[in-house]
């Protein structure tokens, strides 16, 4: 039998104020199995880590479970102190009495005896814990970059120099993002073109950067250091080796489509370049828009082009490689403006975005620079710039400050000034958010411009007046309403992801945050990492930032990348499933259905065999295997019943009347759910102490047995909740639990059982007031339905 | 098709206008309003004044009466029944607590409401159900070279999820004027409010909304302005003999309802007795455009 030392940690008085952590410590080391029981103000600090391992010494302790805050705060500081005393880091096991616990429940009593039962339940877990070792793989040292903005221009450029290789794949024909739109850049007032361009021609001179253009990465599989990926190169008809770029077969062309570069603004050919700095420098045939690659059908660029760098027989092709490490740089788009109906639902060309007016002040842009209404080409004289469009408005658009449209609608309000001096712009605003270097000195000097009229207000409608786009809006600094009539109104549009981030993000397991941006592993101290490891993340892929900020970031990412990339092998985590070769008999149903392709058949042996690099561990397998041979590390079938019955004092009797006291049993996602439970300890948001959290990696590990077991015995509900189908690291794990969980609970119904008992919910870690809330409504409606019938529930199979 | 009708108070006075033409005007669709029994006011302004159960009874006891002649929704075409309305159904809907209170009050009415009547405007029965498609295809006498604005004012888009169409830019009317066959055009104050009640309290509020709602249909070229409500009707239209003597630049231009125009469009032509009911003679720009 193990001997379990448990540390109680005070936390100050962050827990010690709602538990009594002496009383808990003294009763714990009552428990079965328990050596040695202490408590602490500070556990994670260096004295109590010393604590820790002298006692795992000199009590020859075989395993330690330190009750403090969250695993996902310290588990790795215990395990480490743990290792370095001698033991497996995986015999040190966390009990959440912090967040779980001292910060949502204010009554010391019931904290107390909460906590109790929680250190009871890790310890008769730890009690079945495995020697694990982590796994170590060698690494690719080559990197995948996604996205060819500056910011992955930037990432591929300090990979590239460090002497990696990178694959830097690019959905337009040309790369330079955004950036390379733009006419100047805030607050120096530098030509974007001039600053990018040597960046760009860098990629394309540097050996270490391989581009591929119309491409999309279609799959990753594998694990960090080793991913296989596959990339989608759509086919270009034209060989960029051969290709001049005379520009012959654009003149040969007929047919016109708008042209995505300016914007819409104007038009360009089926046979194009996007611009004259284009990387790479060649010409691009859109298929969609093309007549057809038939020579019967059209076939006129062909014939124009003197090389015959012009193939219709190219298709489309898969390529694949191996990396290491991925850069996600997927930049950002703007808001659709025909969502705003007050502002013309983009039915007046005289209404443009931030983006189309970069184009039209732009010097060989659509209007060669002049300032020219789209609508009939008369030049401009009144201006209005709308800020905040879209942005700042939770109830019905973004609720996030976009963050650069302050500062870029001053700079192109200079620049209409510059153009059309004798001009008068006016500029909308709620708050003017200049923060930066050198931004606000900026701003107030396009603020003390006669003919740049700041005005507070919101716009609360554009319409066609005579001639001209006449703006209704409410001066709030002088408390009148303004109307005014000008030529021409610039949306400043509020920044989200890039459209199709969602799918992108759905499709390689990275998580999303609010405002749909791509979400960091920790928002403060990792910010350029993924929560799926080796994923990388840099730029407006992950919210709204200006140029300086990206390209710092896309430094960072790549920074980080390089650290991984410096070591020849990395290091897996080795929970994950097992075989129990007696069991099993290799029907291969677990094989089938492995999201992560991990499990093969033995044939001879007839036996699963789990490839333990790319099994992650999500136990998705487990409740499908007909023979119960399939376990998780560490949190096996037994483990988890030994839980249970801690948690419900087994042998204990329910007491029938009316000062029943439900308990609940969480089964809760440690991506999710969990860290949504930990949030709403952080924000304190009490709820009823009723409920006992059991981590898991995914809900898919849930098979019908350990659902019913807590209700089986004593348990009055359970709550199984996973991260939202769309977001869980484990693609289809959330949907297959909920098919299992349905089937479960139609069963219990046709035995005629409460089958509500038993609850599904979906929780992302950012959800914390909802799951506190949906917790305490569930033990109200438990205690309305009084105590649970067990024996009638034993009788389920 | 039958369609289970709500009239409210103005629609047979002030407004009875609104629902022959109504009446008329769907019948050429071969729909049929049917009244249904026993109803009492919506209750208007009070019941929106605050979320008083006591307020609501007014509404609420219409939706039990329709509930209990077995209807399952109600067609409204004032604005503010259709507004209040609604908001009383979603107010006591899904709120056990709130409707059982609220059955409590009308005891008197035998039965309980159970919450399964549903509220629609007569615009979004035209657009969802008849379709305008089919109600181009049934013009008789095209309202051409006529040019509208159309105009919501507060209740048919606001609060926003009782909107009947995209709340801050609506244009349910206007498409269904050009099915008409009419020039609709947009102007600046078609979601402002007419001043509404303030016309009995503080009728100078009311005087400068309409001017200003008027002035601005009429700079963007309307001939005559569209509506769906008694009270926006009346504000636009008997105000302006105030408006007329106060403001020098000032024209006067009538008011319609919509259902007055399909009538016309659709071949059931118009009534003299509609003429009495309006302030500024609708029958000169009607007679100029060849429509009477």
């Amino acid at each position: 039998m193990k001997r379990i030392g448990v540390f109680v940690c005070h936390c100050g008085d962050n827990i010690a104020g709602n538990v009594d952590v002496e009383r808990v410590a003294k009763e714990i080391s009552k428990h079965d199995g328990v050596a040695h029981s202490v408590d602490y103000t500070f556990m994670c600090s260096d004295p109590g880590q010393k604590l820790i391992k002298d006692a795992i010494i000199e009590k020859k302790l075989d395993g330690v479970i330190i009750a403090s805050c969250s695993p996902t705060m310290h588990e790795g500081t215990f395990r480490k102190a743990t290792a370095s005393a001698g033991l497996n880091p995986y015999q040190c096991e966390i009990a959440n009495i912090r967040e779980q616990c001292s910060w949502v429940h204010f009554d010391k009593e019931k904290g107390t005896q909460k906590a109790i039962l929680i250190i009871k339940s890790m310890i008769e877990k730890l009690k079945m814990n495995e020697l694990l070792y982590p796994v170590s793989v060698s690494t690719n040292k080559n990197v995948l970059v996604i996205g060819a903005g500056i910011a992955g221009i930037q990432a591929a450029l300090d990979i590239g120099e460090a002497g990696h290789k990178v694959f830097l794949v690019e959905k337009k024909p040309y790369i330079g993002g955004h950036m390379i739109q733009l006419s100047v850049t805030f607050p120096t007032l530098d030509c974007s073109q001039c600053i990018l361009t040597p960046k760009m021609v860098q990629v394309n001179q540097d050996e270490n950067i391989e581009l591929f253009v119309n491409s999309e990465v279609e799959s990753i599989d594998g694990a960090v250091g080793n991913f296989k990926i596959k990339i989608k190169r759509t086919a270009q008809y034209i060989n960029p080796d051969i290709c001049t770029g005379c520009g012959d077969c654009v003149e040969a062309c007929p047919e016109l489509v708008p042209d995505e570069y300016e914007e819409g603004l104007s038009y360009r050919r089926a046979v194009y370049m996007s611009f004259p700095q284009v990387i790479p420098y060649t010409y691009t045939l859109d298929i969609d828009n093309c007549l057809g690659l038939n020579p019967i059908a059209c076939g006129k660029c062909k014939e124009a082009c003197k090389e015959n760098a012009i193939n219709y027989d190219l298709r489309d092709e898969i390529i694949e490689k191996s990396v290491g490490a991925v850069i996600v740089t997927t930049g950002y788009d703007q808001y659709p403006m025909e969502n705003i109906g007050e502002y013309g639902y983009g039915k007046y060309p005289d209404v443009v975005s931030g983006l189309q007016f970069e184009r039209l002040i732009f010097a060989i842009g659509p209007s060669g620079g002049k300032m020219l209404r789209p609508s009939d080409g008369k030049p401009v004289k009144k201006i209005a710039f709308i800020q905040c469009s879209g942005s700042r408005d939770p109830e019905r658009h973004l609720s996030h400050c976009s963050k650069i449209c302050c500062m870029y609608t001053a700079k192109q309000a200079k620049m209409f000034k510059t153009k059309v001096p004798d001009g008068q712009a006016y500029i909308y605003y709620i708050d003017v958010r200049a923060a930066g270097k050198d931004y606000e000195e900026f701003i107030q000097k396009a603020q003390s411009d006669q003919k740049l009229i700041y005005v507070r207000g919101k716009v609360s409608r554009i319409y066609k007046g005579n001639d001209k786009m006449a703006i209704s809006a409410f001066d709030t600094l002088s408390g009148k309403k303004m109307d005014v009539e000008v030529d021409m109104v610039v949306l400043a549009l509020g920044l989200v992801p890039s459209f199709g981030t969602a799918e992108f993000a759905r499709k390689f397991n990275l998580s999303v945050g609010t405002s749909d941006f791509l979400s960091e592993a920790h928002p403060k101290l990792r910010p350029v990492e993924s929560v799926n490891t080796g994923f990388f993340l840099a730029g407006t892929c992950l919210g709204p930032k200006d140029i300086p900020e990206t390209v710092a970031q896309a430094s960072g990412a790549a920074s980080k990348v390089l650290s991984l990339l410096a070591y020849d092998s990395v290091e897996k985590s080795p929970i994950i499933v097992k075989v129990d070769a007696e069991k099993c008999d290799g029907c291969g149903k677990c094989a089938e259905e492995c999201i992560f392709d991990a499990i093969t058949i033995d044939k001879i042996q007839n036996v699963a065999v789990i490839d333990e690099m790319k099994c992650k561990g999500c136990a998705y397998c487990v409740p499908e295997c007909p023979y119960d041979a399939l376990e998780q590390k560490n949190l096996s079938s037994q483990q988890i019943y030994n839980m249970i019955d801690a948690i419900l004092g087994k042998g204990n009797k329910v007491e029938k009347d009316k000062t029943h006291v439900p308990k609940i049993i969480c089964f809760l996602s440690e991506i999710g759910p969990y860290q949504a439970a930990d949030l709403a300890g952080t924000g304190r948001m009490e709820y009823r102490p009723n409920v006992f959290v059991i981590k898991v990696l995914s809900i898919s590990m849930l098979n019908k047995n350990h659902i019913l077991y807590a209700i089986k015995h004593g348990a009055d509900g359970v709550l199984i909740s996973g991260s939202h189908p769309g977001e869980s690291p484990y693609p289809g794990a959330s949907l297959k639990a909920k098919e299992r969980i349905d089937s479960i609970k139609s069963e219990i119904k046709s035995a005629g059982l409460n089958s509500d008992r038993i609850r599904l919910e979906w929780y992302a870690g950012r959800q914390a007031k909802g799951f506190a809330a949906y917790v305490d409504k569930f033990v109200e409606y438990l205690k309305m339905k009084g105590p649970v019938d067990s024996a009638k529930w034993r009788l389920l199979h | 098709m039958n369609l289970p009708y709500y009239p409210g108070c103005t629609l047979k006075a002030n407004a009875s206008h609104f629902e022959d033409s109504a009446i008329k005007a769907l019948e050429k669709l071969n729909c049929q309003l049917q009244e249904m029994k026993d109803w009492v006011c919506c209750g208007t302004v009070f019941s929106l004044s605050n979320d008083d159960l006591m307020l609501q009874l007014s509404s609420i006891r219409n939706l039990l009466r329709a509930e209990k002649q077995g209807l399952n929704e109600l067609i409204v075409l004032c604005s503010m029944c259709y507004n209040t309305l609604k908001r009383s159904k979603d107010f006591i809907t899904d709120d056990k607590e709130k409707l059982e209170k609220v059955n409590n009050f009308m005891y008197m009415e035998e039965v309980d409401y159970k919450g399964t009547v549903d509220i629609y405007h007569l615009l979004t029965i035209l657009k969802d159900r008849i379709t305008f498609e089919t109600i181009q295809d049934k013009v008789k006498k095209p309202l051409n070279s006529l040019k509208l604005g159309a105009f919501y004012g507060c209740l048919l888009v606001r609060p926003k999820e009782y909107a009947i169409d995209d709340f801050e830019g609506p244009t349910i009317i206007e498409d269904l004027l050009s099915a008409l066959g009419a020039e609709s055009l947009d102007f600046a104050y078609k979601l402002e409010c007419c001043g509404a009640y303030q016309t009995l309290t503080q009728k100078d509020v009311s005087l400068k909304r309409s001017y200003e709602i008027i002035r601005s249909a009429s700079r963007a070229g309307c001939e005559a302005i569209v509506t769906s409500c008694p009270l926006c009707a009346y504000n636009l239209d008997f105000l302006q003999k105030e408006i007329d003597e106060e403001q020098v630049d000032f024209n006067k231009i009538p008011i319609f309802y919509f259902t007055e125009l399909m009538s016309i469009a659709l071949g059931a032509g118009w009534s003299s007795k509609w003429s009495e009911l309006h302030f500024v003679d609708p029958e000169q720009l009607l007679r100029d455009k060849h429509l009477l």
